[in-house]
This record gives structure tokens, sequence and C-alpha cells, in this order.
């Protein structure tokens, strides 16, 4: 069975599960702004794999690829803001 | 399926009927029979395929549809409107729920990680891979179902389904624990987002569930084929919209801490 790009993004969303695991795991997320901002990247990443290629909107009118796109990028900037906040704790 | 430009030698009769586009791919297949369904447009006795490609005719009777060489271009947004009305409801409510649970977090940090220590981040990981899994597996029975192969597609939908209800078993698990050690909604701010998130997505996973059902039975009957695509895609997109939030729901509540 040859693998279609559908088959390769969830191994992709796979991947990217581990990596945002595994730093939870090694407790560097608290206090080190690479691991959150890393884990809110591959966020953005999986959201657009599922989004782009599972929901097929790759292949659809702009607006709605915008939405979610869009959506998924304002959530997290907010996200991230909120969290830069309480560096300053 | 480009430049491909159908025409109809003899016996064209016009019909009136809902347009769906045409199944150019099974007749490039090697089909002789084509999905049944109407089109807008023709009947024809005799229809060429003028492809660069491929130069082929199609004695019988066939159906075409007007304008079908464009529509395997065209963009296209895969299920009923109507759902996507729903999915941008669905994102916009949690978008709130999950910019809100963010703010609060940042005004009681310490709050928030002593409470977040008691969460199973291993459970929320398995959780992920099991919606993830799931996602995959509805993609794929799509890609089945349109290639008209009814009874793979129903085995991936069967798989999803299997995904969708481990992750209720698994968070139905992880919620009555906390349940049944006194925790609720008024416990404190952490728990009160926690619960209405977790819950809340949960209810989601569910109807998505039951929908997956609904679209399994069918298509174990050979109900969707290329061309009678709607409800599988429409039931589609939702579960993908519940993968999508949880890929946000479970970084959030789960890993930062």
């Amino acid at each position: 069975m040859h693998l279609q790009r559908i088959d390769m993004v969830w191994l992709g969303l796979l991947a990217a599960t581990g990596v945002t695991v595994a730093l939870g795991e090694a407790g560097v997320v608290h206090g080190h702004a690479w691991a959150l901002l890393t884990i809110f990247a591959l966020v953005l990443l999986k959201g657009a794999w599922i989004a782009l290629d599972f929901m097929e909107l790759r292949d659809a009118p702009p607006l709605w690829r915008r939405l979610v796109l869009g959506w998924l990028v304002l959530v997290v900037a907010l996200i991230v803001l909120a969290w830069a906040l309480t560096l300053r704790v | 399926m480009r430049g491909c430009h159908p025409r109809c030698d003899r016996g064209e009769v016009d019909i009136i009927g809902p347009s769906e586009g045409l199944v150019a791919s099974s007749i490039l297949a090697g089909r002789t029979s084509l999905a049944p369904f109407l089109a807008a447009g023709k009947l024809c006795s005799n229809v060429s395929w003028g492809c660069p490609q491929l130069q082929m005719t199609s004695p019988g009777l066939t159906t075409i549809a007007s304008a079908s060489s464009r529509h395997a271009d065209e963009p296209r947004l895969r299920g009923d409107l109507a759902i996507w009305f729903i999915i941008a409801l669905e994102m916009l409510t949690f978008g709130v729920m999950f910019v809100s649970y963010a703010f609060a977090r940042s005004v009681d940090l310490a709050l928030f990680n002593a409470s977040q220590a008691t969460l199973d981040l291993r459970a929320g990981a398995l959780n992920t891979v099991l919606l993830l899994t799931g996602s995959w597996c509805v993609a794929r029975a799509v890609h089945a179902l349109r290639a008209d192969a009814s009874r793979n597609g129903a085995r991936w939908l069967a798989a999803a389904i299997a995904c969708g209800l481990g992750f209720m078993v698994s968070k139905g698990a992880e919620l009555g624990q906390k349940f049944a050690a006194g925790i609720d909604m008024s416990t404190n701010t952490f728990y009160m987002f926690y619960v209405m998130l977790t819950a809340f997505h949960f209810m989601h996973v569910a109807a998505a569930v039951v929908l997956l059902v609904i679209v399994w039975t069918q298509a174990r009957r050979g109900a969707y084929a290329d061309g009678n695509m709607h409800t599988p895609e429409t039931v589609a997109a939702f579960w993908h919209m519940v993968d999508l939030l949880w890929i946000v729901l479970f970084p959030l509540v789960y890993v930062m801490r």
C-alpha cells in the first residue's frame, strides 16, 4: 500500500504530538519560553494539517480556508499573549 | 481530468436535475457504469471523451454534466454549508473559552499550576493520539468511499468510531475520577474551566461518534460513491473540527504549566 498525503499528515501529527508530550514530560515548559513557543508553533502546524488536508480546505474556496486558519492563528496568538503576561510575575 | 471535453455523438437528450459534476475518473478507470445520479445536462447514447491523454468512447446510455470538465478543478467546500456554519460557531465558542482560560490563568498562576498538577499528561496524550488517528481513519474512509470502495470505506469508519469510543472511555474515566474526588465546576477557577472545556468537548465527540455510526450503517449498504458524498463529507468535517479543537485544548490545559 503506497502512502498517500493523508497518511504522511497523520504520521506528522503523531510526531508533533510526541514532541509536545516529550516537552511536557521533561518539565521544561515552565520557565523556558522556547519550549512553550515550540508547543504552540506545533499547534499551528497540526491545526493547519487538519484544516488543509483532513478538512480538505486546501482545495476549498479561500474564504473558509482563511477563516479556519485565521481562527487558529488568532487563538494561539492570544494564548501566547496571555502567557507572556505571566513572564513579568 | 484536465482538458477532458465530453461530446455527444448521437442520441442526445436534455434532462433536468441537480448538478453534481461528472464521474470522469470512473470512466477513465475502465468502469462502464456510472454511479447513479442526476446531472444537469444530457443523456447521450455515445459519448466521446476528447482528452489530451486519452481518446475513448463510451457506448450505451451515459449521463454527462454540462461544464463537467471544469468541475474537477474548481475549488469546493466539502460537506454541507450548514455544517460549516456550525463549525464556525463552535470555533468561536471554544475560541472564546480557550482565550478566557489563558487570561484567567495569567492572573492566578499559582492556583492554576497547583490544580493542573492533578491532571494526567499521559492520559491527555493518549486522547490526542486517539482523536488524530480517528481523523486519519475518517479521511481514509472518505477517500475510499469517493473511490467507490464502500466496504473499505465502512471499515475505515468503524476504525474511526472505535477511536472515538476509546476517547470517550478514557475521558469519561478521567472526569469520573475528578468528580469522585469531590471536584466540580465550583471548586476553583481552574476546575471551572477544566470541567467546562473537557465536558463540552466530550459532548461534541459523542455527537461526532453518533454521526459516524449513521454514516457507517449507510456506507455498509453501499449508499455512498463519488458524486454522492455529501453526507460523509459533512460528517467528516464535523469530526475534524472536534479534533482541531482538541489540538488546542490539550497543550493549553495539560501541557502549559
